[in-house]
């Protein structure tokens, strides 16, 4: 699982050309630890890595890819005992525990430089805690609902912009003898994303924040008007049978195979549905409608993220680094289509000309004007998370066990959040 | 005279010289004690520790004495947990019988014989993530075997993993899989001590059928039965691996045990709660200790009876 790429003399001389008018007083070595492990995340974390040794010719940049899953527990380790000078991680609450425990270093001041404060403004908030940021956003990418154009065609359905609409289309879609989503909610965080959106269409986005903060009681009547939309749903039959067996990969056939009719999913699921045989024609992506016109539009935008460990040794090259990778033209190269296949952070870098990427850059920079959500699992707890998507999985099957899922949730709230 | 050509019974000249005897043994063993001390000892005491504080794993710990285990008797969870290990203690026993069955059936002398054995044998040396896999797959709701039969004699398909009442009794019939293998191996190699004249004895005396089994065999089978006793309960008392794969703790938590619970509260990605993790083990160590106590005891009795 551990590779490590030391970027050699020669790899230097082939690339140096362009770069060396920059500032090169760095010296020392980098130390990056990364999680980006899958083979494009990993393309581009090598291509990144070896472009900025070439930058900076006294500096030697070491780079260690971990497995994205074993990251997760690894980091905890390396941080405290042997800590890189740059570390991969997600934006949000996410960050809490190590910033909590001092393991995080605070980067206000190169968000307090106006070519990062200008050009990241919308993410600036993701980074935030107590007042303070404490790393940078590398890419990120929209959710959504991902349909089968040539099945709404079919139907004679449009891309609804309000909840009766996309009821009606439902209903369509179930007598047409089709299921209206597909999902696989084994792995429970997919159910987290039907609730960020159902809720945050329901009460608007400051609501939601703050009940993912601690702030409100999961028995409110808003929050039981967001599972009784929620069950309209459940109720009409709107997502495939025994969902609680797959996950999200093995939920994908149905779409593919056109027994179901779309998916609320991030912007990653679009590369195994083309894959799997969907053309251009036969996929599409519309916004999730409004529900309570009184509500502001909000999105769910996951953010990947890069920090400085508080007991990093190179800080000032961490910095740099940092710098080069949130600057416009990175950006553009490592969230292009070939690469990342996602959103750039930077707002002077331009979007890879991808029906589906144009769509989620319009939507969150133009029309998500109630703010921009980092996901369940990452806005609440990772404790409050897990025993609220295993609620929200438990709702899906058993939509009358509400009262003792919520109840339970509640009595969570009130032990996790001191 | 013959004491002064025997240098090690002559002048004791030092501690280390004139208990050689005693050292020795103590020598050797200590690489296997100081693992077994620093590994299994320590850790032990170390979780009983961690269980009466707050801890993350980060930041410091917080002492709250009983807290974790007052939690523990409210946690609903936790409750599910300990049901669904009674279930797979006693659904495990089931591996003895047909294990013993498959045995008494194989222990006959055919052409061909040996290849059925293996055959038999086969799932226990599959390892245990592939049993989950293919069981997954049997029990797939929309393309899984097993509803593929049920549809064809014309039942109603059923999602065995996706049901919380039906999801612990499946995955346990996919570990008893290889445990039934297990406890065949252990009878057949029982039945090849059987003595073949106290069974020619048996029978000139008219015994068979059951009546020989229960009465002539099975006696002889003792040890194997232990054996296959102890194997068993603490299989089922560390089941895992099964869990995770094949419904990673649900649908709804619904087939947790102790040790999955444990791994997601304190090791999982949305966990590390260090002290609650470690009270959930500490309870599950007691259990699995009392096993434990009762079959050194037992083996020290048969040990003492000789």
């Amino acid at each position: 699982m551990l590779t490590r790429l030391m970027t050699t003399a020669a790899a230097v001389a082939l690339t140096a050309g362009a770069a060396l008018a920059q500032d090169s007083n760095l010296t020392g070595t980098l130390k990056i630890f990364s999680d980006m492990s899958n083979p494009a995340p990993r393309a581009v974390m090598e291509d990144m890595a070896a472009r900025f040794d070439a930058m900076h010719p006294n500096l030697t940049v070491e780079l260690t890819v971990i497995d994205r899953e074993a990251y997760k527990t690894q980091i905890r380790n390396f941080l405290s005992a042997n800590p890189p000078d740059v570390a991969n991680w997600y934006a949000a609450n996410r960050m809490r525990p190590y910033i909590s425990a001092n393991l995080f270093e605070d980067i206000s001041d190169l968000w307090a430089e106006p070519e990062i404060a200008e050009n990241l403004a919308s993410t600036k908030g993701a980074m935030t805690i107590d007042g303070k940021q404490w790393g940078v956003p590398y890419t990120y990418y929209q959710w959504g609902v991902y349909y089968r154009e040539d099945i709404y065609k079919e139907l004679g359905l449009s891309e609804p912009t309000n909840w009766d609409e996309f009821k009606a289309n439902c209903q369509a879609i179930l007598d047409s003898g089709k299921k209206c989503f597909t999902i696989g909610t084994k792995f429970l965080w997919t159910a987290g994303g039907w609730f960020d959106y159902l809720n945050m269409r329901t009460n608007g986005y400051d609501f939601h924040m703050a009940l993912t903060n601690g702030e409100v009681a999961w028995t409110d009547d808003r929050v039981r008007q967001t599972f009784a939309n929620w069950r309209e749903l459940i109720d009409m039959g709107a997502f495939i049978d025994n969902h609680q067996s797959y996950s999200w990969q093995e939920a994908l056939p149905f779409m593919v195979n056109g027994e179901a009719a779309a998916y609320l999913m991030g912007n990653f699921a679009v590369a195994p549905l083309r894959e799997a045989g969907l053309s251009t024609d036969q996929l599409d992506f519309y916004q999730f409608p409004a529900i309570n016109p009184d509500v502001a539009l909000a999105e769910d935008a996951p953010t990947d993220t890069f920090h400085i460990p508080a007991g990093a040794q190179n800080k000032e090259a961490a910095r740099e680094f940092l710098r080069f990778v949130v600057s416009a033209d990175n950006q553009t190269k490592i969230n292009a289509g070939d690469a990342l296949g996602q959103l750039p952070v930077n707002a002077q870098s331009s979007v890879d000309d991808d029906e589906m990427l144009n769509q989620g850059f319009a939507m969150l920079s133009s029309n998500s004007p109630g703010g921009i959500a980092q996901f369940f699992d990452r806005d609440a707890p990772a404790e409050m998370a897990s025993v609220a998507m295993e609620g929200f999985q438990e709702f899906m099957v058993f939509p009358d066990n509400l009262d003792d899922i919520l109840g339970r949730l509640e009595q969570a709230r009130g032990r996790i959040y001191k | 005279m013959a004491t002064a050509t025997h240098p090690d019974t002559s002048q004791p000249t030092g501690f280390i010289r004139r208990n050689r005897q005693k050292l020795a043994p103590w020598l050797f063993l200590a690489p296997g004690l100081l693992f077994f001390l620093f590994y299994v000892i320590a850790p032990i005491f170390q979780s009983f520790q961690i269980s009466f504080y707050q801890w993350d794993g980060l930041g410091a710990k917080e002492w709250v004495g009983m807290q974790n285990y007052q939690e523990l008797v409210t946690d609903r969870a936790f409750e599910v947990s300990l049901w669904n290990n009674l279930k797979w203690l006693l659904m495990y026993l089931l591996a003895i019988p047909a294990g013993l069955g498959i045995a008494l059936f194989l222990n006959q002398t055919v052409t061909g014989i040996r290849l059925y054995k293996s055959l038999f044998f086969f799932p226990f040396v599959i390892s245990q993530v592939v049993v989950g896999l293919v069981f997954t797959w049997f029990y797939d709701p929309t393309f899984g075997l097993l509803n593929t039969i049920l549809e064809s004699v014309g039942l109603s398909p059923i999602n065995v993993l996706g049901d919380p009442k039906l999801a612990t009794y499946g995955i346990i019939a996919a570990g008893l899989w290889p445990q039934i293998a297990y406890c065949m191996i252990l009878y057949l190699t029982g039945l090849n001590a059987v003595d073949p004249e106290q069974i020619e004895a048996a029978r000139l005396d008219g015994a068979k059928g059951l009546r020989m089994l229960w009465h002539v065999v099975l006696p002889q089978l003792a040890p194997a039965t232990f054996i296959a006793f102890v194997v068993t309960i603490i299989g089922a008392l560390r089941s895992f691996d099964l869990i995770s794969i094949m419904t990673n703790g649900g649908p709804f938590g619904s087939t947790r045990v102790l040790s999955f619970y444990m791994f997601e509260k304190a090791l999982s990605e949305y966990g590390f709660r260090m002290g609650y993790g470690a009270a959930i083990s500490v309870v599950l160590f007691l259990i699995m200790l009392f096993f434990i106590a009762y079959f050194l005891w037992s083996m020290w009795r048969q040990e003492k009876g000789r």
